[in-house]
């Protein structure tokens, strides 16, 4: 109990965002007498805070640079209403349409990345202009109507579930397999981590406290597929969420090109005279978010069936409070990709368990507000005390 | 002791996990000037910040009477209307303000509560005078020197009625003439009946002022030692525990053929407002060598280094590098690396350092390819290499995951150093290496010189204290105003004659 206690003293910010992330599911659950966990419920709030996560996950990287970038929503709207024009007007197949969007997408990153890499204009100031421009260009490109339907293959991966190769009943049998491999995969994982860290004489976990680890993580892991099988199964969505959330861990993680970007957040001149390219680094996080910008636009048009002017309002302010709740400090250095995906899940939760609750949208916004201050606050202060 | 203005009474003040203060005695006497000696991490600064009120009663324990009361300060403001001042290594000026503003910040001068910039300027102009400031109290900080910016730190403290002046490292920035002027002023001070504390490393300048020496180590009081007649080695002895017989200690390098040259290197200001800052600048470096390049501050020795290490400073107008004869083509840091020279900053936090990462990571940093496996960092390997730098280098500290910032100046400094050995390269270029780290982290650093010169790399020292030049160099060549005015083998060279030769051209 005492290495526990160590441990949570030593990772307050860590477990603090589980612990408050846990702490929500809670009261909502008790609030919303359980409706927040049921099967459909879970389902949705993947599906509806996919875009703002794969958002966040672009966001934290440019936050860990020590930039900011307030375009993301609009650059989202316009790449969806580029996607509108290709498949809808133009009729273009699904196979040329989407690359197309994804390169408007990295495009627009590169612009954005030229003026605040190259040409040291501040970050605030280009995305700034850079969040009105694409939001008339869509409009634009729009001439201010929706454009709708998109063709049914397009919205495969934004609203679609994984087939059931078994025909299971009551459960989608196939999540249930995916979910066995998977947490089987992860056990195995960390038994060999641990191994090879006693060979290597570093120090680990005490036994006990390692298999409460791994139960505790396969429970959780069990108790969602649960909820996910017995409603329509995996939906493609996750299967994206998660190589996003992976890959970026680590490449952040594990990466000469991830440990530069951490750098050049930490210290820039330092970074520089060290042989890190920072001004390289810095573009292409801003290519990296054009794209990831880009496949949130295509999520959210494919989820909506429609190309509209309003698409991704406020979805930069969301990006960045989910990157910054989530461990992000916006001085540069610090951040994770974790931290972000469970920030997002945190406003997603806050958004979606008071709409249940039949909270007005007024009230949302003021509470979302305070617990993205208070969260800030948290961090701050802790850090603080620290010293 | 006559009357004392502040006794400090078995101070105890502890970190998570480290004793800084351990049962500390210190006692100043009213109207001297006492010198506070210590290596880096023995506790001067935690005393000083014990008295002003940062660490607040409460966080530490023991008395403090200061003027004959006990008191005990809550904030640094506490402290200050007691009298008691502190400038700080780090000079806490507003760079896009005028002289004026900044002695003034925080004590406004008002008539009828909106700023008097009359009465605001009439009084700086006293002040400056007092502390023989030569620039307008017009001009922004950030058009004047270090040396300077100095006298405007004491001057503010002056307008606040300062009774016990704290001063911690207030040369280490200075070159010699503004460390002597910087001084005699204290010393004006004394006779005016203002107490002086100053935190020093150099030596000489504690022997020619103070009255009284206190020695820390370890977080504990060694002695207090009047000044009378005793050497620097007496104070080295308290310093380090055991005496330090040869701070230089001597090597047996055999110099090898050239290895390294600049030639005819010309570098001019992106705003090209100022005029040029290196004109023709030539030299080489042997192999198993160490050079010193001898310049006041402003004579663009950094500026010189900067731009040879992959044009990072300036605007590249001409000039040449050769490694073993050879013309390479350097535009970039990464270039310059991929050479193999190695450039240490004189400004660790600034430059050379991320203070928020870990031991480990900030010596991977440089040379993170050597570390891939695959795609990926093998992190086994980099714990490695960071266990192995740390014992080469003697770095103290719990764990190489330790955050920089949370180390000594000296040992910050053995982390650089240790980035740049893990390039392997086979030229360095130390820029101050020693700047503010004590005696002891001092003769290790000096050690490692000889050490890499022995294993036949080219070493290029750029200093601004002589002695450490002269001790440490085969050959020196002196650098004024941006172009080098002589090259001395170590036989020939004196402080005398260097001073000479680094203070040509002046004025043109």
């Amino acid at each position: 109990m005492n290495e526990l206690k160590k441990l949570m003293k030593n990772n307050i910010e860590k477990f603090g965002m589980v612990i408050a992330l846990a702490g929500l599911i809670l009261i909502f659950s008790v609030l919303t007498g359980g409706t927040i966990l049921s099967p459909l419920n879970i389902t949705n709030l993947i599906m509806q805070n996919s875009y703002i996560i794969i958002l966040a996950i672009g966001m934290v990287l440019v936050i860990i640079t020590g930039e900011i970038d307030l375009s993301v929503g609009s650059v989202a709207a316009f790449v969806g209403a580029v996607a509108g024009v290709l498949l809808i007007n133009l009729e273009l197949s699904v196979y040329i349409a989407i690359p197309l969007a994804l390169l408007t997408g990295a495009l627009i990153g590169a612009w954005h990345g030229f003026w605040i890499a190259y040409m040291k204009i501040p970050a605030f100031i280009v995305t700034l202009a850079g969040m009105l421009l694409f939001r008339g260009l869509t409009m634009v490109t729009l001439g201010g109507r929706t454009l709708a339907p998109f063709p049914a293959e397009f919205r495969t991966i934004s609203s679609q579930f994984i087939d059931d190769w078994f025909n299971g009943n009551e459960y989608h049998l196939l999540t249930i397999v995916i979910a066995a491999v998977a947490i089987l995969s992860y056990v195995v994982y960390e038994v060999m981590r641990r191994r090879k860290n006693i060979e290597l004489n570093i120090s680990v976990e005490s036994n006990g406290l390692f298999i409460a680890k791994l139960v505790f993580i396969a429970l959780v892991m069990v108790a969602f597929t649960e909820r996910m099988a017995s409603y329509a199964g995996l939906p493609y969505i996750f299967f994206l969420l998660l190589a996003l959330v992976l890959g970026y861990t680590f490449f952040t993680n594990k990466t000469v090109s991830g440990r530069h970007v951490y750098a050049v957040g930490g210290n820039e001149k330092a970074a520089q005279l060290s042989g890190v390219k920072s001004q390289k680094v810095k573009f292409w996080v801003f290519v990296n978010m054009g794209v990831l910008s880009a496949v949130s636009g295509l999520m959210f048009a494919g989820r909506l069936n429609a190309a509209t002017p309003q698409a991704g309002q406020l979805f930069e302010l969301d990006a960045i409070a989910a990157a910054v709740i989530g461990g992000a400090s916006l001085t540069g250095g610090a951040g994770t990709v974790v931290g972000a995906l469970i920030g997002a899940l945190i406003m997603g939760l806050l958004d979606n368990g008071m709409s249940i609750m039949g909270v007005g949208i007024d009230w949302q916004q003021a509470i979302k507000a305070l617990v993205l201050l208070g969260a800030v606050a948290f961090d701050i202060i802790n850090k603080n005390k620290k010293k | 002791m006559s009357n004392s203005i502040l006794r400090m009474k078995n101070i105890t003040k502890e970190f998570p996990g480290v004793k800084a203060l351990d049962d500390v005695n210190f006692e100043v006497a009213e109207g001297e000037i006492h010198a506070l000696v210590g290596e880096n991490g023995a506790g001067k600064s935690t005393l000083m910040k014990v008295l002003s009120g940062v660490h607040p009663k409460g966080t530490y324990k023991g008395d403090i009477i200061y003027g004959g009361e006990e008191t005990a300060f809550e904030t640094i403001n506490d402290s200050e209307e007691q009298g008691i001042v502190i400038i700080h290594q780090e000079l806490a000026l507003i760079p896009e303000l005028s002289v004026a503003e900044n002695i003034f910040l925080g004590n406004e001068q008002l008539t009828h509560r909106f700023l008097d910039w009359r009465k605001t300027n009439n009084k700086a102009r006293e002040l400056t005078k007092r502390v023989g400031l030569k620039a307008d109290v017009a001009d922004l900080i950030n058009q004047i020197g270090v040396g300077q910016q100095q006298l405007v730190e004491i001057a503010k403290a002056l307008s606040k009625d300062v009774k016990l002046l704290i001063l911690d490292e207030p040369t280490a920035a200075l070159n010699e003439q503004e460390s002597e002027n910087l001084l005699n002023l204290i010393e004006e001070f004394k006779a005016q009946g203002i107490t002086s504390i100053i935190i020093s490393h150099k030596l000489k300048e504690v022997l020619s002022v103070a009255d009284n020496i206190t020695i820390l180590r370890d977080g504990k009081t060694i002695e207090t030692i009047k000044n009378d007649n005793i050497s620097e080695n007496r104070i080295i002895k308290g310093m380090v525990g055991r005496e330090l017989s040869d701070l230089y200690p001597s090597r047996n390098n055999t110099v090898g053929d050239v290895k390294f040259e600049i030639e005819n290197w010309s570098l001019d200001n992106i705003s090209s407002a100022k005029k040029q800052i290196i004109t023709n600048a030539s030299l080489n470096v042997r192999s198993g060598e160490v050079v010193g390049i001898a310049g006041l501050m402003g004579a663009g020795r950094t500026e010189f280094m900067m731009s040879v290490f992959g044009r990072s400073y300036g605007k590249y107008l001409d000039g040449k590098i050769k490694i073993d004869g050879k013309e390479v083509n350097i535009t970039n840091v990464k270039e310059a690396i991929d050479h193999g020279i190695a450039y240490v900053s004189e400004d660790r936090k600034e430059y050379g350092l991320i203070l928020d990462e870990s031991i480990k990571q900030n010596i991977s940093l440089a040379n993170l390819h050597a570390l891939k496996d695959g795609m990926t960092v093998n992190s086994y390997k980099e714990k490695d290499v960071g266990e192995e730098y740390r014992q080469k280098l003697n770095i103290k500290t719990p764990s190489i995951e330790q955050k920089v910032s949370n180390l000594s100046g000296g040992n910050q400094q053995k982390v650089v150093l240790g980035k740049w050995m893990y390039t392997d390269p086979d030229i360095l270029i130390l820029d101050e290496p020693t700047r503010g780290i004590d005696v002891g982290a001092k003769s290790e650093i000096y050690k490692l010189i000889n050490e890499l010169a022995a294993q036949g790399k080219s070493v290029l020292v750029v200093s601004s204290e002589l002695p450490e030049l002269l001790g440490v160099c085969d050959r020196i060549y002196t650098l004024s105003f941006g172009e080098i005015t002589g090259e001395f083998p170590i036989e020939e060279a004196e402080q005398e004659k260097l001073m000479t030769y680094m203070t040509l051209n002046g004025g043109n």
